[in-house]
């Protein structure tokens, strides 16, 4: 392996390490904001706990995700320097915007929710809950602004005196499709994902026996929620393939390994296939179903579908030499694991939605079993997406302009990226590990009983796990 | 591209100085009293107090570096590529730094026990420290200069940014932040904790006004004596024995706002010895990378100019606000007494209007 690989290795291990905690923060800060404005409406107790419970996984989620998110901000100079004097004209407006605009608002309101009980007005402090809610949303869009013009540079020229791309256009860059499409679906995705969490939780407390108010109003506002948020995630990502076909169309052509076009394509069901160079056609071996592609991608019996061989000559033809097709088998994959984990995210909703409608909900034991399945699937659906979106990318960092073989910084070398590599996967297993372990220990010890006078005797401090602030 | 920097470009750079300017006047704080958790506090309750104290603003105080770093590299793209991976493994050692004290924090009142909490004060103080030094280092780095070529690449080991003029520009600022903490705890606390943290002060604030005097005298006999650096730097040392003086008075507040006042002047200084480039080349003087060669097109500096202007105003405001709500001083009542899950529960729920009645 090349200093470039370690380079891309260190920034999909950081990455995908920051996007466990994001979609749990952005997905269970607009939950905890949903239950504290129940309370704050009904007055109702079992909310107030429901928001406490939650809100811990909250602060954890979101203390790892903001400092894994400093190495992120770093990391684009520090690997990634040729990228950043080429595009930073462009790109880093996004970035510093979702500072100023996004990340101080986030952080100095879930500074003032953490320490604001009972010191603000309660109108005030569910305020802030809210508005650090809306700020890990406005963060998404900043980053998939960022991220969505890597995927579709739009608004730029390349200035030839200096030999970088300038910016031109801010709305075509702040309204680029391919970017409100990708920030509706990571959001959306962000959803279900803080609501598959509460239903595992809430699945596992159930399964203890651990019954309590807090658990089923929980459960039963999160399984709609996320009923609607996966249905519409899955709605939008179908659109987003539709437009790759036209945008990217590698990526869209490796995701159903076809290897060559042609009118009225077969669906491929499984397939083996090289996860490195271009293995069209003699290694790609898939079970397929007549017709089924181009029903899917064209809406038409007999739609053309454009293959790899093909886009690979016309890319070639407009690009120069060299080997335009990601590895097909990274692509296949992920993008069903991801389809097929939001399916099962979707049935399991619906299985509580439906129970919930017949008043069975809490007295099934099977369901609780499968809402454990609430925890990995998630994970796996966001791991895989963003794997197969900046995988399908490649060899481009930045599609048509940039290979990301020019884009590394050329003065870093191999000892320091290795380094730092077993560095930050040792600081991050460590968190995790301390993460998991106490979101684990919140589990196990569930939400807070109603509180009962004379419960612990006048003097004795509370255990810290009923305080929500440190 | 030698050619002098436009008014937007000179804007930008102002910009990115006032940013950097925040993050060390406010993160400084906050790092002063993540070493002083160790120093200061006796028990678990000052401990607690001692970082509630910083709790509900290091994040957003944290935030000025991000966004400083963002700012450089949307105005100065160059600027960003070159530094930040000119000084690849120093980067990465402030990046450990800031993460493990980052969630000392969170992580510390998580699990009740001693060890467990005293390893994370320990994370935190040093987290916090080794971040002052760090940061002092690489700045003073900045000032002096790197081995930076025709491509405004940096070739430089680490061993190469730890010369004795960085190691004392990293000394000077861990001394001029640990001063700047206790002033800060001297103001939010009652009682023991609060004498502590005065007397620390009065010996801290001398010694690191000591400390900046000769980082100083250093810096302006490498640049001639630049009037430039030379303004700032001596105002930012005026402020410093300010601050000491009105310690002494016993007036605190006034007494911290010149420690802030002098790490704002001293950023200035540093910037003004920047000018008109944003990095020095030490290996040749046509390798410098100049404030105009590094900015991005008028275009985009408009576009964040206007970004700017309606953002950084509101930002001032509600971080502002939030310095307001946590003015008032804690102390061992606010943490001791029957705390009882009722009790919890009531001062969460009720508290709002309980305080208003006894006020
Ligand atoms: C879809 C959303 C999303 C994505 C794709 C990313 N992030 Fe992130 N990031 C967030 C959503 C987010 C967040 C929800 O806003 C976080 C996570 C937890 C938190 O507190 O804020 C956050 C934290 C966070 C922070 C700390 C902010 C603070 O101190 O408050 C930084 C500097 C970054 N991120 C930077 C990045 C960069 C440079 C990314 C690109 C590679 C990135 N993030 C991917
Ligand atoms: C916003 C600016 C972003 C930039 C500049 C960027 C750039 C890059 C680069 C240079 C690579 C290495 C090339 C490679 O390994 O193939 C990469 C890989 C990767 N990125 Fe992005 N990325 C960005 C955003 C994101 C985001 C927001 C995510 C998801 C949270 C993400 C997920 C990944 C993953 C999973 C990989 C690994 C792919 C691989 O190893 O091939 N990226 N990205
Ligand atoms: C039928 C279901 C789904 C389809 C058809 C689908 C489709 C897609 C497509 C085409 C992309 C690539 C976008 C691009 O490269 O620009 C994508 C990316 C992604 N998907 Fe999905 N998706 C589905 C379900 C899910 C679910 C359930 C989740 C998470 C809970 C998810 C999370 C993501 C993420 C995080 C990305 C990367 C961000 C982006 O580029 O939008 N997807 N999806």
């Amino acid at each position: 392996m090349t200093a470039l690989d370690f380079a891309r290795a260190q920034f999909a291990v950081t990455t995908l390490l920051h996007f466990i905690f994001v979609p749990i923060s952005i997905g269970l800060a607009l939950y905890v904001a949903i239950c504290q404005t129940r309370y704050y409406r009904s007055g109702d107790e079992v909310w107030l706990r429901a928001t406490r419970f939650w809100g811990k996984f909250l602060l954890i989620s979101m203390a790892i995700g903001v400092v894994t998110g400093i190495v992120q901000e770093f990391q684009f100079g520090m690997n990634w320097s040729l990228f950043s004097r080429y595009v930073g004209d462009v790109f880093g407006a996004p970035l510093a915007m979702e500072g100023l605009i996004a990340f101080f608002l986030e952080s100095t309101f879930i500074g003032l929710w953490i320490f604001g009980w009972g010191r603000l007005p309660k109108r005030v402090h569910l305020a802030t809950i809210w508005l650090t809610a809306v700020a890990t949303m406005l963060s998404a869009y900043f980053i998939i602004l960022a991220n969505g013009w890597m995927q579709h540079p739009v608004g730029y020229t390349i200035n030839h005196a200096t030999g970088r791309a300038e910016l031109t256009n801010i709305f075509a860059v702040l309204f680029n499709p391919i970017a409100l499409l990708g920030f509706t679906h990571t959001v959306l995705g962000a959803i279900t994902t803080g609501g598959m969490l509460v239903i595992a939780v809430s699945g596992y407390l159930m399964l203890r026996g651990r019954r309590s108010d807090v658990v089923y109003r929980s459960l039963r506002m999160a399984l709609p929620l996320t009923l609607v948020a996966v249905s519409v995630t899955m709605f939008v990502g179908d659109s987003q393939g539709r437009v790759l076909v036209s945008q990217e169309p590698m990526k869209m052509a490796a995701a159903e390994a076809v290897c060559n076009s042609s009118h009225g394509e077969s669906f491929s069901i499984f397939s083996v296939a090289g996860f490195t160079d271009n293995p069209c056609p003699s290694q790609l071996s898939s079970i397929r179903i007549p017709h089924l592609l181009s029903l899917i991608e064209d809406l038409s019996w007999n739609g053309n579908i454009r293959g790899i061989d093909q886009i690979q000559a016309a890319e070639r033809a407009q690009y120069g030499p060299g080997n335009y097709v990601p590895p097909v088998g990274v692509e296949y994959w992920t993008f069903r694991l991801m389809i097929g984990a939001g399916v099962l995210m979707a049935l399991i909703s619906l299985a509580g939605v439906v129970l919930g409608r017949g008043g069975r909900l809490e007295r099934s034991r099977w369901f609780a079993r499968l809402a454990l399945l609430g925890l990995p699937l998630p994970i796996l659906a966001n791991w895989c997406g963003w794997i197969f979106t900046e995988v399908g990318r490649q060899p481009w960092v930045v599609f048509g302009l940039l290979k990301t073989a020019d884009a590394n910084s050329p003065n870093v070398g191999m000892t320091s990226i290795v380094l730092t590599l077993a560095g930050y996967i040792v600081i991050y297993g460590v968190l995790i590990a301390i993460g998991a372990w106490l979101m684990w220990r919140e589990v196990r010890h569930g939400p807070e009983p109603p509180a009962e006078p004379g419960d612990h005797p006048a003097g004795q401090a509370p255990s810290p796990d009923l305080v929500l602030a440190y | 591209m030698h050619t002098d920097p436009g008014f937007l470009q000179i804007l930008w750079f102002v910009l990115v100085g006032v940013l950097w300017a925040g993050f060390f006047i406010l993160e400084g704080f906050d790092f002063g009293v993540g070493m002083l958790v160790k120093l200061l506090a006796r028990d678990t309750v000052e401990k607690r107090i001692t970082i509630h104290t910083i709790g509900p603003v290091w994040d957003g105080n944290e935030v000025w570096l991000i966004t400083a770093g963002g700012a450089m590299f949307a105005a100065f793209p160059s600027w960003y590529a070159t530094t930040f991976s000119g000084f690849y493994l120093a980067f990465f050692l402030v990046l450990a730094a800031l993460i493990v004290r980052g969630v000392s924090f969170e992580f510390w009142g998580k699990v009740d026990s001693d060890r467990w909490r005293s390893g994370w004060e320990w994370a935190m103080a040093v987290g916090s420290g080794a971040a002052a030094l760090l940061f002092g280092i690489t700045w003073a780095d900045f000032i002096h200069g790197l081995p930076m070529g025709p491509e405004h690449v940096v070739h430089v080991s680490l061993l190469g940014l730890l010369h004795p003029y960085a190691l004392a520009g990293g000394v000077t600022m861990l001394a001029l932040f640990l001063a700047h903490g206790a002033g800060f705890l001297s103001l939010r606390v009652e009682g023991d904790l609060r004498s502590r943290a005065v007397a620390l002060e009065a010996v801290a604030t001398p010694v690191a006004s000591l400390l900046t005097a000769g980082f100083v005298a250093w810096t302006l006999a490498d640049h001639a004596w630049a009037v430039q650096i030379m303004i700032p730097a001596l105002l930012a040392l005026a402020a410093l024995l300010g601050a000491t003086a009105l310690n002494r008075a016993r007036r605190t507040g006034a007494g911290f706002g010149a420690s802030a006042l002098a790490i704002g002047l001293l950023t200035a200084s540093f910037l003004t010895s920047l000018y008109p480039d944003v990095l020095r080349s030490t290996t040749r003087a046509a390798y410098d990378l100049t404030i105009a060669g590094a900015a991005s097109n008028h275009y985009t500096l408009v576009v964040m100019s206007i970004v700017a202007v309606i953002f950084v105003p509101v930002v001032i405001a509600y971080q502002g606000w939030t310095y307001w709500v946590f003015r008032h001083r804690l102390g061992r009542d606010d943490y001791e007494g029957p705390l009882t899950p009722v009790a919890v529960l009531e001062h969460m729920t009720a508290g709002q209007d309980n305080r208003r009645q006894s006020a």
